[in-house]
Order: C-alpha cells, then sequence, then structure tokens
C-alpha cells in the first residue's frame, strides 16, 4: 500500500519543525554555572583523592 | 583500548541537556535548575554508568526522572510555562509554505509531556525507537504510538489537516504547494 509514504510527507512537515527548534535550543550558549559546576566537582574529587588515600 | 572518564564528556552533552530540559519543562531558569541536578547526579553515579554505551542516553535518562519526581512532588499539572520557546528562540524569518514557528511552538507547550519527549528524542534529537523506549522506561510499541500521537496532535493543534496534508504523495504536487505557502497569493 501507498499508505506509508502518504503519512510520511505530513510527518516530514512536523519533524522539520521539531528539528528547528531543537537545534535552536542546542544553539544556545551554555551558561557558565555548569562548567563551573562541573570545575568544582572535579575539584572535590581531586582533593578527596589527594587526603583520603585510601578511598 | 580508551580508559577516557567519561565524565571529562559531560560538557559536550550540555547543550543537548539543556535542549532536552527545556523541551520537557518549557520553563528556561526549571530547565537550567534540573540541569545542574542532573550534572551532579550523573557525576557521583558515574560507575552506574556502563562504559561504551550512549552517554547522552544515559543522562536524558536521570533527567527525565528528575523532572518526573520534581512533577509528583509539586502534584500539579499545570506548567509554569515561561517564554522561552517563543522569546528566547532567534526567530528565523518565516519561509513560504513553512509552518510558521511561533504557531509550532505554542502547539508544541500544549502537548502532553510524554509526547513532548517522544516527539523531541525521535524527532529532533535522532534517538532510534529502541533508544528513546529505553531513555523513557517503556515498551517500544509504547514509544512509536506516542510519537504517532504527539505528530497527529501538533497537525490538529497547528490547524493542519492532518488528513490532507498526508494525502500529498508526489513530490511535485508538495512543492507546488510549497511554494504557495500558507495561501499566500504571490
Amino acid at each position: 500500500m501507498a499508505n506509508d509514504s502518504k503519512k510520511q510527507t505530513g510527518g516530514d512537515t512536523i519533524d522539520e519543525n521539531l528539528k528547528r527548534v531543537y537545534d535552536d535550543m542546542l544553539s544556545q550558549d551554555v551558561p557558565d554555572r555548569f562548567k563551573d559546576l562541573l570545575a568544582q566537582l572535579k575539584a572535590q574529587d581531586d582533593a578527596e583523592d589527594q587526603s583520603g588515600g585510601e578511598k | 583500548m580508551s580508559n577516557a572518564d567519561p565524565r571529562d564528556q559531560l560538557v559536550e552533552h550540555l547543550p543537548a541537556m539543556r535542549a532536552f530540559a527545556m523541551s520537557l519543562t518549557r520553563n528556561s531558569a526549571v530547565a537550567d535548575d534540573m540541569v545542574q541536578d542532573t550534572l551532579v547526579k550523573a557525576w557521583t553515579k558515574i560507575d552506574k554508568f556502563e562504559a561504551g554505551t550512549n552517554l547522552r542516553a544515559w543522562l536524558f535518562t536521570i533527567l527525565r526522572n528528575t523532572y518526573y519526581s520534581n512533577r509528583r512532588k509539586a502534584n500539579r499539572e499545570v506548567a509554569d510555562v515561561d517564554g522561552v520557546f517563543t522569546e528566547s528562540l532567534s526567530q528565523k524569518p518565516d519561509h513560504d509554505g513553512r509552518l510558521q514557528m511561533a504557531d509550532f511552538q505554542r502547539a508544541f507547550v500544549q502537548l502532553p509531556d510524554e509526547q513532548r519527549e517522544a516527539l523531541i528524542l525521535v524527532g529532533a534529537s535522532g534517538f532510534s525507537y529502541d533508544e528513546a523506549a529505553e531513555t523513557c522506561d517503556v515498551a517500544v510499541g509504547t514509544m512509536k504510538s506516542r510519537v504517532n500521537r504527539g505528530r497527529k496532535q501538533l497537525a490538529e493543534l497547528m490547524g493542519l489537516n492532518a488528513d490532507e496534508a498526508m494525502e500529498l504523495t508526489d513530490s511535485a504536487t508538495m512543492s507546488v504547494v510549497t511554494s504557495r505557502g500558507n495561501g499566500a497569493l504571490r
């Protein structure tokens, strides 16, 4: 049946718009707070490794 | 053999985590708080991550668990939707034949959570049905039906005559309709 290809067209329009919304969100700058947080988590672990020794 | 620490890769997934969080919460402040929680959880539970598997899917799983457990706690159905979809997104000029983005976003935020996440995972971020089903902890069939229902409902909300749109099969017809845009005669 040609039913699948018919459905595809409507779905494509929706998906195209979904991708635009998503790509727009993806392209936003990530606030510094997240990189700061990761650096902080890493620093904590490093400090524990050094002081703790035996984990 | 790579013995790279997956935690070093978290930073690469930040844009996707924020995008997914925003599509769930529809509120940028709430989304960023959720991403922050998720980062801390991921960092401290990184030993639960199976090396070589999909890190993004694993992060999305944590993210959505955070979202749904917050939603349960808050115990309210009405989300605090801010203008994130309409204000902070750069509005590109509308091309003929494309759905108006603002309309699309307005329709999208009205969908039930389960359909929004299904559409974002499968329709936008390129997850397979299997990956999306696993991320959301549902059967593949359930994921497929959420995606289908989401698409159908979006089409309806958009005033797209879903049946008509889906009748257009050959690309010649499609391009004529596309060049006409929203019925604008030029």
